[in-house]
């Protein structure tokens, strides 16, 4: 008889969506009651997820289950879907869980009322999330996929407007396509494995041979663009900067963790099925992952130096980070990857802020506001009357000077330069490829250093421009408690990460030690007896 | 035969598909998009394999799953439609939205050389 903490792994899954349905139920105009249902279940979520998250990393140390599998139906492994909550899943649902929360608080300044159901979309976005991150099939992670895009196609257009629907349209155009490609790939891979389970996979691999070895990269690569193109990934991710800068802030912010998704996706896949006996890097496509990771972060780096929006610089910053991991990745070494996982952590808290902070600075003056022209009238409420257009509830008094601190902060986190926890992943990841030397690692190294550079460049220059030399006829600046709580909140964890840099990196390290080797997560997920 | 049939039609669905969605007008990106899901959609089923005689429901007495028709392929193809369908239709209402609030039923919101 197993209890209730043997179910805490999907409860990142089952609560958002259980709230999230029962919301809809509530009328639209209780808009109190539906703020806390979703700040008590993100907190709630937020909670168990660092239980998990010190409970494996606990477990790991003691050389014990370093995976917490979860049947679905109690169906054995290889036959039915299983959760597999190891310590990449759960650092990762902690961070989104983190990240939802503090932009969910930021919304309920002003953004929340600004269409209907914005509490239950971001509920949902949650939970997809939650679900594509701890599942160990791969039709099951398609599906969370779609609930995930599915609900942030109704954030994106929240607050509606002509740019927004716009974005959205292409937006909405791109993810079909790659979902698309999603279907062909996972239906190429059943067709010549048989088995739709990620370890199952591991240990079919070594037995296709032919015709069906051929067959199986071209799935995979097919599977693999898919992500890809979720991550955001040079040629075919252009889509994402117009997107997320048109989006509203709160949505953006969560739409941060949107692309490291697919880059956990890419992670996953290279990592579970590499080829035996090939030498390093031995991961399926490695090679490209570094060309692409290259690219990526050279048209981040451009793109934020030529930025002259700080909404348009954070999606630059995503695409930045989303690059650099995809690229160390493709290297193959374990520490870098370790030093990857860190920074990952924290370049993405430091886009979400980014964004917030973003939406801040520009208000008064931000494009995507038009809600005047909004084409159904009866359900929107204008968010931006003028009478309101600066009084985003109780205002927090030097707001400038917090603002400022806070841009700050964003960009020390972004450059990933000291004394953030930035720099200590930056410097893990360096440190990593220089002992791996070769084109390969020195190709990131400079790739990195000079992303680094543009950061620096392009966002101080427009932090300058937004606070020190702000126009005179700009409109004051000024930020409510909900907004200087969601951006605070979001910034403490990333100081907080450079205070407890060390037992993090080691955790990091040790997480890419365990997925290096492919068979610890297949003899976790197959070999597991259950209670 | 029949294999070279579903080929074609999946080859042709699809190239179809492709080539509408790269279409300047929004109708035509959708309608593009109804297309590679047919294709996408038939492509899973046939995952499944081609065959002959090999019925969906087991026979009491007979039950060696090399006898009949692989079920998984089907419920992956009925989750893909499900899904892609409600898309479709959220994907049909943010164009209306987009005709409406721009004038244009340009996929760039604007006639070019505006």
């Amino acid at each position: 008889m197993s209890g209730i903490n043997d179910h805490l792994v999907i409860a990142p899954v089952i609560l958002p969506m259980a709230v999230a349905a029962m919301m809809l139920l509530i009328d639209e105009r209780r808009r109190t009651l539906k703020a806390a249902l979703g700040i008590t279940t993100l907190a709630a979520v937020l909670a168990i997820a660092l239980l998990g998250l010190g409970d494996s990393a606990a477990a790991a140390l003691r050389e014990g289950e370093a995976a917490r599998i979860y049947r679905l139906g109690d169906w054995a492994a290889p036959y039915g879907i299983v959760l597999v909550a190891d310590r990449l899943s759960m650092l990762m649902v902690a961070l989104n869980s983190l990240l939802a929360l503090c932009a969910l608080v930021f919304s309920l300044a002003r953004w929340d009322r600004a269409g209907p159901r914005f509490h239950a979309l971001f509920l949902f976005l949650v939970m997809g999330v939650n679900g594509a991150l701890l599942t160990g099939d791969l039709f099951n992670l398609f599906v969370f996929f779609e609930i995930m895009l599915a609900a942030s196609y109704g954030l994106v257009l929240h607050g509606s407007g002509e740019a927004r629907i716009r974005a959205g349209l292409s937006y909405i155009a791109v993810n079909l396509t790659a979902s698309f490609l999603f279907l062909v790939g996972v239906a190429l891979i059943y067709g010549v494995t048989g088995t739709l389970n990620m370890a199952d996979l591991v240990r079919v691999l070594p037995g296709l041979a032919g015709d069906d070895r051929s067959l199986f990269h071209i799935g995979i690569a097919i599977l693999g663009l898919a992500f890809l193109i979720k991550s955001a990934m040079w040629p075919v991710g252009l889509w994402l900067v117009p997107t997320y800068s048109a989006a509203s802030a709160p949505a953006a912010a969560v739409f941060a963790i949107l692309s490291k998704v697919g880059v956990y996706g890419v992670m996953r896949l290279s990592l579970l099925l590499t080829v035996p006996g090939a030498g390093a890097p031995a991961g399926l496509g490695q090679g490209l992952l570094v060309l692409g990771g290259l690219a990526t972060i050279a048209f981040g780096a451009a793109g934020l130096i030529a930025s002259r929006s700080l909404s348009r610089a954070a999606g630059f910053s995503v695409v930045v980070s989303s690059g650099t991991v995809l690229a160390v990745i493709g290297s193959g070494d374990a520490k870098a990857l370790g030093g990857a996982l860190f920074y990952m952590v924290g370049s993405t808290l430091a886009c979400g802020a980014l964004f917030l902070v973003a939406e801040v600075l520009e208000r008064g003056r931000d494009p995507g506001s038009g809600a005047d022209t909004a084409v159904f009238d009866d359900e929107y409420r204008d968010p931006f009357d003028d009478d309101e257009r600066n009084e985003p509830g109780l205002v927090i008094p030097a707001a400038v000077a917090g603002l400022g601190a806070a841009v700050l902060v964003c960009t020390l986190m972004i450059a990933g330069l000291p004394p953030l926890s930035g720099f200590v992943g930056k410097l893990a990841i360096l440190d990593g490829l220089i002992d791996l030397g070769g084109v390969n690692g020195w190709a990131i190294v400079a790739a990195l250093s000079l992303s680094s550079l543009g950061a620096v460049i392009g966002l101080t220059r427009l932090a300058v421009s937004a606070i020190w030399t702000r126009d005179t006829s700009a409109p004051p600046l000024v930020v409510g408690a909900a907004e200087a709580t969601g951006i605070g909140g979001l910034l403490a964890t990333c100081i907080l990460l450079a205070v407890l840099g060390g037992s993090g990196l080691t955790f990091a390290d040790s997480t890419a030690g365990w997925l290096i080797n492919p068979g610890n997560y297949a003899a976790a997920v197959l070999g597991d007896p259950g209670p | 035969m029949i294999e070279i049939v579903l080929a074609l039609a999946i080859g042709v669905l699809a190239a179809a598909g492709s080539w509408l969605l790269l279409r300047p007008r929004t109708f035509q990106v959708i309608m593009g998009l109804c297309l590679l899901s047919y294709a996408v959609n038939i492509f899973i089923f046939s995952m499944g394999r081609l065959r002959v005689g090999a019925p969906p429901v087991t026979r009491s007495g007979l039950e060696d799953p090399s006898l009949y028709a692989d079920p998984t392929p089907q419920a992956l193809v009925l989750t893909a439609i499900v899904i892609s369908f409600a898309l479709t239709a959220l994907f049909l209402v943010v164009m209306l939205a987009a005709r409406g609030i721009t004038g244009s039923d340009h996929v760039d919101g604007r006639e070019p050389g505006s």
